[in-house]
């Protein structure tokens, strides 16, 4: 591994408040300086002028399907993808086959990852064993194992008492709880959300409420345990109302929301798009005004994907039959600078933040920032490039993005992982 | 080569022309022989009258005829429904008529067959064919369409009969009331401008239609409404409830009826009552829809960017398939 000077970059690291012209020094795959006019002696260079010089992003809620469902993607594809997407880690979630309720699941992740990942793999585990919401995981024995939080994404852990005693473990174990809130009573065999375009298209409705309903169960169980409390994937604007509240009442409470969640509605789905279903649902134009607001008024902490991959032939079915989820690693960076920077939502310095200082926060990972001494965890964008979504091209082993055809600007044109170059688009240099 | 996915995909003109084939159809016309032709029959959920109905039409018209009893086929072996129905079209089906169980069904396959599909029905979407049986017999009755006042009464959540007749009526100028219990309502209006109410007073209110809805024995099962007998106190037609619309009001009805549910048998069978018409009607609509989507006969005249919206269009088309005659 090189020596590498990064020259003349837009250094942006919200973890200090950096934002200037400056030169990037990396040896031993760390970073050294972050200074103008560093010297270049014994290093390669890279010209980064007119481009930004940020943090690696950093996914706290990815699905990389390995083990059991590799057809879909497995740890070489999913990392690539993050690589290509500017990702320098990610979080993968516990619903693989079978499930991350056992320590042996978290210590093949993490040796798979060493093996084959282009970025850094860090093991969602379950809360409650096989995800079925009866009883708790090793939650211990996994947290030694390397889990960085619990989760039972796919569902809500159903039982409130239950929930309340992993609340009570995970803040022992000092790990976060993420929750994919959802009442299953009242999605029922809802495909879309229950509005407009579920009336039109005579398809089952999940109701905002589904969301929100266990939201508030959740606010009051975190602030009753004082676990902290992560709800993922907010698509509704009466979560966002409870989540502000309880933020305001000092409830240990963060929350994400995805790309497709923020810039497309209910009425996107179209003709039956299977592309364009996801759990949660794409909701309403006024949803997703409030959750750009939270996310510009820091009620919503982070931006992350919810990657879900599935094959071609899986998505190709009857609209009720296909599966909930899309793709967002290669993706996620172009829509946020198209459609939340490119308009004034966010500043380009908060959108690093979002989607690589605070997640290294939540969950206490290195990254999310270019202090020196740090890891060389960096991503060079260009903000000016405009590019075409085309599913083809991408290193996920899935198609099923939401966002086919869609020109963006602004794209990650260097990925570097503790100062291995993981994604390069100019020099097409791709290293696993 | 069209595909007849939905009401709501058609501009008024080309309703209006697949209506005028029908009743040409209706009143004797011989229609045109679709030399060759053969129209497959995929019908994924039971169904007697609509499916007799497409396999009339199928053959007053000509066409070669192949049925395809799901029960029996290969989706019993795991088949997907994309596998079975590019099938047959490799056995040569020109237009396939899928009945299907989930809404879109008919769009999945219009975007990856290059025949012409049919929709007889999916999920809780639409039913185009009978939407213009619903709008052939009020035409036949009240000889317009525009300016009447239609009320739409039942189970509107779950009625693919709700939404192509509320698309339809509307799109021909009338003004559409879709009126049942709160449980069995929608979110939204299924179609722009068309009322929602759990009214039944107001639906009613200077009625020049009142289309009843089946209740499906299931939606009780699942919770929607409390009994059947609640359903028939609350929102069953009968002649003192109908007392509040027009007086010469036509009386419609899908089929088949649960008597003294929906609709009591005084009404049902009343002089009022349309429903043996619709059946009637039910050929000659679906000869008219079968011609249209070979590009054969009915509306064949206009050109296929000018007859439909969106969906028609949309499907690939085979290069010997997409001459209009």
């Amino acid at each position: 591994m090189s020596d590498v000077l990064i020259r003349g970059g837009r250094v942006v690291d919200p973890s200090r408040e950096f934002d200037a012209v400056a030169d990037v020094l990396i040896r031993g795959g760390r970073i050294e300086a972050v200074a103008p006019d560093l010297p270049a002696a014994g290093c390669d260079v890279l010209d980064a002028g007119g481009l930004v010089v940020a943090p690696g992003l950093i996914d706290m809620h990815v699905h990389l399907r390995d083990p059991g469902q590799t057809h879909k993607e497995d740890l070489g594809t999913g990392s690539r993808a993050a690589a290509q997407g500017g990702y320098t880690a990610v979080a993968c979630m516990a619903n693989t086959v079978p499930p991350v309720d056992h320590p042996v699941v978290v210590e093949y992740l993490r040796s798979r990852a060493r093996e084959v990942a282009a970025c850094r793999v860090y093991p969602v585990a379950a809360i409650t064993k096989g995800l079925q919401g009866r009883e708790l995981s090793p939650i211990a024995a996994l947290a030694a194992a390397g889990a960085v939080a619990l989760s039972d994404d796919g569902a809500a852990v159903p039982d409130a008492g239950l929930l309340r005693r992993a609340m009570g473990y995970a803040r022992m174990v000092g790990l976060p709880i993420i929750e994919h809130c959802e009442d299953a009573s009242l999605s029922g065999s809802g495909v879309v959300h229950d509005g407009g375009q579920a009336a039109r298209l005579g398809l089952v409705g999940i109701p905002s409420e589904s969301e929100a309903v266990i939201v508030a169960r959740d606010l009051l169980l975190a602030e009753a345990t004082g676990a902290r409390l992560h709800i993922a994937h907010v698509s509704a604007a009466a979560s966002v109302r409870l989540i502000r509240e309880a933020k305001q009442r000092g409830v240990p409470v963060s929350a994400e929301v995805t790309p497709h969640h923020l810039t497309l509605t209910d009425a996107d789905v179209g003709e039956f798009d299977t592309n364009r279903k996801m759990n949660p649902p794409l909701r309403t134009a006024a949803d997703l005004a409030a959750l750009r607001q939270a996310l510009a008024d820091g009620t919503i902490d982070v931006i992350a994907t919810d990657h879900a991959p599935h094959a071609v032939e899986e998505k190709r079915v009857e609209f009720d039959r296909a599966p909930f989820g899309v793709i967002g690693l290669e993706t996620a960076l172009g829509v946020v600078l198209t459609h939340l920077v490119g308009p004034g939502i966010l500043t380009l310095p908060e959108a690093v933040r979002r989607m690589s200082t605070r997640p290294a926060q939540l969950l206490g990972l290195p990254g999310g920032s270019l202090r020196p001494g740090d890891p060389a965890d960096l991503v060079i964008i260009d903000p000016h490039l405009a590019w075409t979504v085309r599913a083809e091209a991408f290193a996920s082993r899935s198609r099923n993005t939401p966002f086919e055809g869609w020109t963006l600007r602004g794209r990650a044109v260097l990925t570097m992982v503790g100062g291995r170059v993981t994604h390069d688009l100019v020099g097409a240099e791709v290293t696993a | 080569m069209r595909h007849l996915l939905a009401l709501r995909d058609l501009d008024p003109g080309t309703i209006v022309t697949l209506l005028d084939a029908a009743q040409r159809l209706r009143d004797g016309e011989a229609p045109p022989s679709p030399a060759g032709a053969t129209v497959a029959m995929l019908f994924y959920e039971p169904s007697t009258r609509t499916e007799m109905s497409f396999i009339l039409a199928a053959r007053r018209l000509g066409a070669e005829v192949l049925p395809c009893a799901v029960e029996h086929s290969s989706v019993r072996k795991g088949e997907s429904f994309l596998d079975t129905v590019r099938t047959f079209e490799a056995l040569g089906a020109d237009a396939l008529v899928i009945r299907h169980p989930s809404s879109g069904a008919p769009h999945l396959v219009a975007r990856h067959v290059g025949c012409a599909v049919i929709n007889a029905g999916d999920g809780m979407h639409e039913h185009p064919t009978q939407g213009l049986v619903d709008l052939l017999t009020v035409r036949q009755v009240k000889g317009r369409i525009a300016g009447l006042k239609v009320a739409i009464v039942g189970d509107i959540l779950h009625s693919r009969v709700a939404r192509s007749a509320a698309w339809g009526f509307a799109k021909l100028g009338a003004s559409v009331v879709l009126a049942g219990p709160a449980t069995l309502l929608p979110a939204a209006p299924p179609v722009p401008g068309v009322a929602v109410t759990a009214s039944l007073a107001d639906a009613l209110a200077g009625a020049d239609v009142v289309m009843a809805l089946r209740v499906q024995l299931e939606r009780q099962a699942g919770g929607a409404l409390p009994t059947l007998a609640e359903y028939a106190r609350t929102f069953g037609l009968t002649e003192e409830r109908l007392a509040l619309a027009r007086p010469d009001c036509v009386v419609m009805h899908p089929g088949p009826v649960n008597l003294g549910v929906e609709l009591g048998a005084a009404v049902a069978e009343g002089p009022r009552s349309v429903i043996r018409r619709q059946v009637a009607n039910g050929v000659c609509v679906r000869m008219a829809a079968i011609q249209w989507a070979l590009g054969r006969g009915a509306g064949a005249e206009l050109p296929a960017a000018a007859t439909a919206a969106g969906e028609i269009s949309r499907g690939r088309a085979r290069p010997e398939a997409v001459e209009v005659h």
